[in-house]
């Protein structure tokens, strides 16, 4: 018999301590909170103490499915936890710092941005995209001309 | 003494006025009421434009023969018409009256810079109607139909009055980069876009 071999797999989990966004149909859309302890396999009980303006999301129970993912977690974060100490746990993780680098985020902002254009802007993102695309490949032929 | 007066007749020791027979109410009343005319409360009031359509927004053309071009509106004009130009040179729309309903106004703005008095002289009701030769009717037009139309002839000084028009319109444009691209590109959703949701 040879040995079995198992690897975790590297899903984000529905655990404690993990910071999920929340998606449009929710009052918070948009927010990010994290899971403070998991009510059954359809809810969480969730917090935000976020340390930007407007963002702090109250300690509620929510629909996983109205819940995202992020890959941040919060490491050790006690089951329970309340929220005093939570906002402390918070800071000291860098939550909001961590989550405005994520990739995640960053898309989002994009997104927000690209749909918040005027006609003429969209214009010149197109213009100037195809001026980048040119130049690309433009290097690429030479290189490939090269080899 | 004519008319409606009433007059006084002696009766033995007394007197007494007797009103003229038109005055006396009368025998008998109509049997069917009299219908009322219906009092109109509606009033022509003037078009009020969105106000996004200022001169010198940038436009795009909904309808018509330069559908999806993007435009300069140079005037408004009344019951909602609006004056556009392309500039003629760079899109090759020309001086031309457009409905507001069938445009999008963007919230691009070009400065206009234009002669106020050649403004008001193009905005005048007739400008662009005064020099249309009538329609050939009936007989003479059936036997023509096999001969070449006649080239049509532009009104004199609507050329000109383009030129003069555009040519501090164009002159802003050169300033802000892409804009005269912007303007010689037309129009249309692409796969994916949404109107109702889009911000111009």
């Amino acid at each position: 018999m040879g040995d079995a071999d198992i690897t975790a797999s590297r899903w984000r989990m529905v655990e404690v301590g993990r910071v999920v966004l929340f998606s449009s149909p929710s009052p918070y859309a948009g927010k990010i909170a994290t899971i403070v302890e998991i009510i059954d396999h359809k809810r969480v009980l969730v917090d935000g103490p976020s340390e930007v303006e407007g963002q702090v999301v109250p300690r509620h129970s929510a629909q996983l499915s109205n819940l995202a993912l992020s890959p941040i977690v919060i490491a050790g974060l006690p089951r329970g936890i309340g929220n005093g100490s939570l906002k402390g746990k918070w800071k000291s993780a860098e939550v909001d710092k961590k989550w405005s680098e994520t990739n995640f985020s960053k898309g989002r902002g994009k997104s927000a941005k690209r749909r918040a254009l005027n006609d003429f802007e969209r214009f010149q993102v197109m213009r100037l995209r195809k001026q980048v695309r040119f130049e690309e490949k433009k290097a690429l032929a030479k290189i490939r001309a090269k080899a | 003494m004519s008319g409606t007066e009433p007059k006084t007749k002696k009766f033995g020791s007394g007197e007494r006025t007797v009103p003229h027979h038109t005055e006396k109410a009368p025998k008998y009343y109509p049997a069917e009421d009299i219908a009322k005319p219906k009092t109109v409360r509606k009033s022509i009031r003037p078009t009020k434009l969105r106000s996004s359509l200022k001169p010198g927004t940038v436009l795009i053309l909904l309808a018509g023969r330069f559908r999806g071009k993007r435009v300069i509106l140079v005037n408004n004009l009344d019951q909602g018409v609006l004056l556009v130009t392309g500039p003629f040179k760079v899109n090759g729309v020309p001086l031309r009256r457009v409905n507001a309903r069938y445009v999008i106004a963007t919230s691009t703005h070009v400065d206009l810079g234009v002669d106020k008095k050649l403004v008001e002289k193009i905005s005048e009701k007739d400008y662009f109607t005064k020099d249309k030769a009538e329609k050939k009717k009936g007989e003479e037009a059936f036997f023509k139909q096999g001969e070449k139309p006649e080239k049509k002839q532009m009104a004199s000084g609507r050329a000109d009055d383009q030129k003069s028009i555009d040519k501090s319109i164009i002159a802003s444009i050169k300033k802000t980069p892409f804009l005269a691209s912007y303007l010689s590109s037309s129009f249309s959703l692409k796969k994916g876009d949404r109107p109702h949701q889009m911000t111009f």
